[in-house]
């Protein structure tokens, strides 16, 4: 981190032809300068970031301990009546559950699948590039348009997944798919593993791509055979990539919504609901917007404790704290 | 060694032709049913479509409103790329070249943008919107999304700007640029590849976003592509072929764009998923 920019007494910039009586006043002016320039570039983006993402997640705090309809500024304060309200809504209850059971269907199925994936399309299949495109082109869909399609695929009887099942003689496994209260969620993670699946995939192909070749070739010569080769040298050295992968999936569960809102709404009898699913009920379409501030913020809290934890943990110095969030970008 | 490893590759190879099936299936039936009319639909749900029906794909494509939502969602995509991209070149340059205090904290800080769900900030982001006066109106989805986009962005930029070596800014320097002009001049010129990356990804997302304009357009003139996708099936529910054709022509956009910008975008995510 070096910068030419930064004003450095030490250099003797001043040099032989500054005036002698000046250097300290110029140096100041400079350092001043110099800040003003660096903070000046970082006005917009403060803006805009303050103004529209940390102002409203301080005003949800807030308003998390009033009741309040969302019309005049909330008045009524309630303390933390919203939290314990919320601790004894057996909805609420069932989105944390839900939550818990995504997460873990996607780091137990979800995430080896795509690793099994990019292995495969590591070596050099015929094919390879057209697989690629393929695998990872339902991430770049938008979640609209992928429940939308699915929910007709899914539909009872009638849809593509019963027929096929029929077809084969497997009408029997066909049944209520979205439509039923045992069934959702099932189903749900069927689809975001067809959506999300390649983008995990991608990221190891490139955690893979750049392992070096050399320890793979020693380990030949060593006689590992391959499944010795996969545990001991290629998901040690992907292990930084694995743990960026698991983090993205888990905070991508967390914040579920576009997906379950186009196909199920949450239902049925809520059993496809999510946190996000729920705070928008209430903040929307209830008007209780003091109770759905509280939603987002146990949202908030549980994303923010599990990415502290998370960071301190187990990325440790893997990154600076850099991770994306494609939803919209990543869910 | 490679003759070894291709005497591995027959299993695997059944498995990728298996699970790329299952991935092009629902693709395809979605393409070939938009062919058919509903009632060719339901008696023949799987197969090619006998007589071929071009009318789903003519309607859609001759409507008015299908157009303005893809006018609609180009405005917003476009509008949200330009001003994240220029509002983060701003900061990240400021990140990477200069020494100040406090730098790091703000670093941090936007970087903890990353964690917030969007959920968490949509309820009073609405009501600040309304009372700017920004529903209805397509700079009430550019800037927060613009806004949401600030970290990422600024992440991978100022990775970029850094690996730009401290001698041009010296070169620069000496031939008379002022930190802006060696910005304008020197830094976005050479930049160029990570400012195409970070673009298609805030163009994909933008384009893609769904919870947003569901919140501030309640007027249907604003409509995006997402939320026109899903109105659609509500009114045609009865018309399933037609609604096959409409998530067609709504994913042509964004798998055209992913065909010509791969690169770009799978670049940018890898990037920005594994770089500090």
């Amino acid at each position: 981190m070096t910068s030419t920019f930064l004003p450095d007494e030490r250099s003797g910039r001043t040099g032989p032809d500054a005036v002698p009586a000046a250097p300290v006043t110029h140096a100041a002016r400079r350092r001043t300068l110099h800040w003003l320039t660096a903070v000046g570039l970082q006005l917009p983006a403060l803006a805009l970031f303050g103004v529209l993402v940390l102002l409203p997640i301080l005003f949800a705090l807030y308003a998390s301990f009033f009741r309040w309809g969302g019309f005049g500024m909330p008045s009524d304060y309630t303390g933390t009546d919203n939290f314990s309200r919320l601790l004894q809504d057996p909805v609420f209850l069932g989105d944390l559950w839900r939550c818990l059971l995504l997460v873990v269907l996607s780091l137990a199925l979800q995430l080896p699948f795509a690793l099994a994936m990019a292995v495969l399309l590591n070596q050099k299949v015929r094919g390879r590039a057209v697989y690629r495109m393929l695998f990872f082109a339902p991430y770049v869909l938008s979640e609209a348009v992928t429940g939308v399609l699915f929910s007709i695929i899914f539909a009872p009887d009638e849809g593509l997944a019963d027929h096929v099942l029929k077809a084969i003689g497997l009408g029997g496994l066909g049944g209520q798919w979205f439509a039923g209260t045992s069934t959702v969620l099932a189903t749900l993670f069927l689809v975001m593993t067809w959506k999300y699946f390649g983008f995990h995939m991608m990221l190891y192909l490139a955690g893979l791509q750049a392992l070096p070749a050399e320890l793979t070739e020693a380990a030949i010569v060593d006689g590992a055979n391959p499944w010795q080769r996969f545990r001991y040298i290629t998901l040690p050295l992907l292990a930084p990539t694995l743990r960026i992968s698991v983090f993205l999936s888990v905070i991508g569960s967390i914040q579920l919504f576009d997906l379950v809102w186009v196909v199920t709404a949450g239902g049925p009898d809520h059993h496809s609901e999510t946190m996000a699913v729920t705070m928008f009920q209430y903040g929307f379409k209830r008007y209780q917007v003091g109770y759905a501030s509280a939603i987002s913020v146990v949202m908030f809290a549980i994303s923010l404790v599990f990415a502290l934890a998370y960071q301190r943990f187990v990325l440790r110095r893997d990154l600076e704290g850099a991770t994306t969030n494609m939803r919209g970008a990543g869910t | 060694m490679s003759v070894r490893r291709r005497g591995r590759t027959l299993p695997g190879h059944v498995v990728l032709v298996a699970v790329g099936a299952v991935m092009a299936v629902p693709l395809l039936y979605a393409l070939l049913s938009g062919f058919k009319s509903t009632d060719q639909l339901s008696r023949n749900p799987v197969g090619l479509p006998s007589p071929w029906v071009f009318a789903n794909y003519g309607d859609i494509l001759g409507s008015g409103s299908f157009w303005r939502l893809v006018g609609n969602s180009t405005l917003i995509a476009v509008g949200t790329t330009l001003l994240v991209v220029a509002v983060s070149a701003l900061a990240a340059f400021s990140f990477a070249r200069f020494a100040f205090r406090g730098r790091e904290a703000l670093f941090t800080l936007f970087t903890m943008g990353l964690m917030f769900p969007f959920a968490v900030a949509a309820l009073p982001l609405f009501l600040l919107l309304r009372s700017l006066g920004l529903l209805d109106n397509p700079l009430g989805v550019i800037l927060p999304q613009a806004a949401f986009g600030l970290p990422m962005t600024i992440i991978i930029l100022r990775g970029f700007f850094r690996q730009i070596p401290g001698e041009l800014e010296e070169a620069a320097t000496l031939d008379g640029c002022g930190p802006l002009g060696f910005f304008w001049r020197v830094l976005l010129p050479m930049a160029r590849p990570a400012l195409g990356t970070v673009s298609v990804l805030a163009l994909v997302t933008s384009w893609n976003n769904f919870f947003l304009p569901l919140l501030v357009f309640t007027d249907s003139t604003w409509w995006t592509i997402p939320i026109g996708v899903q109105q659609f099936q509500g009114q045609y529910s009865a018309d399933t072929a037609r609604v096959f054709a409409y998530l067609v022509l709504a994913m042509v956009p964004a798998l055209a764009f992913y065909s010509v910008a791969e690169r770009q975008l799978v670049g940018g995510l890898t990037a920005g998923a594994t770089k500090g």
